[in-house]
């Protein structure tokens, strides 16, 4: 059986995660070695997600943890954390 | 992975036992991690580290409530989150939320954009800054749930189960989001990747 490029596009996510069954992962290759549609939208997706998991996309702000740390400081000065279990 | 796990524990152990000071070490780890939670629910900035700063803090006073047998990053994660949700509750009138409550029942448009001409962005391209921008400005956009999703799960890079336990939501509904947010973002960011150049045969399949 030949899968719709439809129905293949309906799967990407879980194709790229790796959480499709076998028989439909090995339906999906096989229609990914005919369509240069597909495997082009399935490379973009995951050239995507390698973007977004690269630290030098979404970075904290420049002296973000020094404010973080100084104010925790005044925190743990001033105060007793809750260190009773409850 | 094992070390730093050992380690964490040991730590926790001591800050409870009085070295209050080592809190700052514990949480060292986490800062990215904690700053990206609270600004995937606000979206602003300045509001993202101020909500990040009160999460941490908010950790160190509870970290009695901390039980041993779960993971610290998911506990602290949920504090994040809680926090990020109390900034936007007071930030956001009741209609806009609802508005996007109601999004799921939907039907949206969740099919991919096409590329003809093209097989895959050369290695070059992704080092592009316009195109990170694009990518920041894409996930800012999305709507909260699938943005919220996608952050925890493709940024933080938890799994599928830690970002249903950290938003509260069931696994089968965080699949189908994250499926859309993926598909949403790709549609938005191909004319980006368009202009770029094709990249050699042979090289297109490439493992992740």
């Amino acid at each position: 059986m030949r899968l719709a490029c439809k129905h293949v596009w309906g799967h990407i996510s879980e194709y790229i995660d790796g959480s499709v069954d076998a028989k439909l992962r090995e339906e999906i290759e096989r229609h990914l070695e005919h369509c240069e549609i597909c495997s082009a939208i399935l490379d973009s997706t995951r050239n995507i997600l390698i973007l977004t998991a690269d630290n030098r996309t979404f970075e904290l702000p420049v002296g973000f943890s020094e404010r973080l740390h100084e104010r925790l400081e005044k925190e743990i000065e001033s105060s007793e954390p809750d260190l009773e279990k409850q | 992975m094992q070390a730093a796990a050992t380690k964490e524990t040991e730590l926790l152990q001591r800050i409870v036992a009085g070295e209050k000071e080592l809190f700052h070490e514990l949480i060292r780890p986490y800062e990215r991690m904690v700053y990206l939670t609270v600004l995937a629910i606000v979206k602003n900035e300045a509001d993202a580290e101020d909500g990040a700063q009160e999460a941490v803090i908010s950790a160190y006073r509870h970290l009695g409530t901390f039980r041993a047998e779960a993971k610290f990053s998911t506990w602290l994660t949920t504090i994040a989150i809680n926090e990020g949700r109390k900034r936007l509750r007071k930030a956001k009138s009741a209609a806009e939320s609802s508005i996007d409550e109601h999004l799921e029942e939907q039907d949206g448009d969740y099919t991919p954009a096409p590329l003809t001409d093209w097989r895959e962005i050369p290695l070059e391209a992704l080092e592009r800054k316009e195109l990170r921008e694009a990518l920041r400005r894409a996930v800012r956009n999305l709507p909260d749930i699938y943005r919220q999703v996608f952050t925890l799960r493709d940024l933080e890079e938890f799994n599928i189960e830690e970002t249903a336990e950290a938003l509260g939501l069931n696994p089968g509904v965080v699949k189908v989001r994250l499926h859309r947010a993926r598909i949403l973002l790709q549609k938005q960011l191909v004319p980006f990747l368009k202009t770029a150049r094709p990249a050699r045969k042979g090289f297109f399949r490439r493992a992740l």
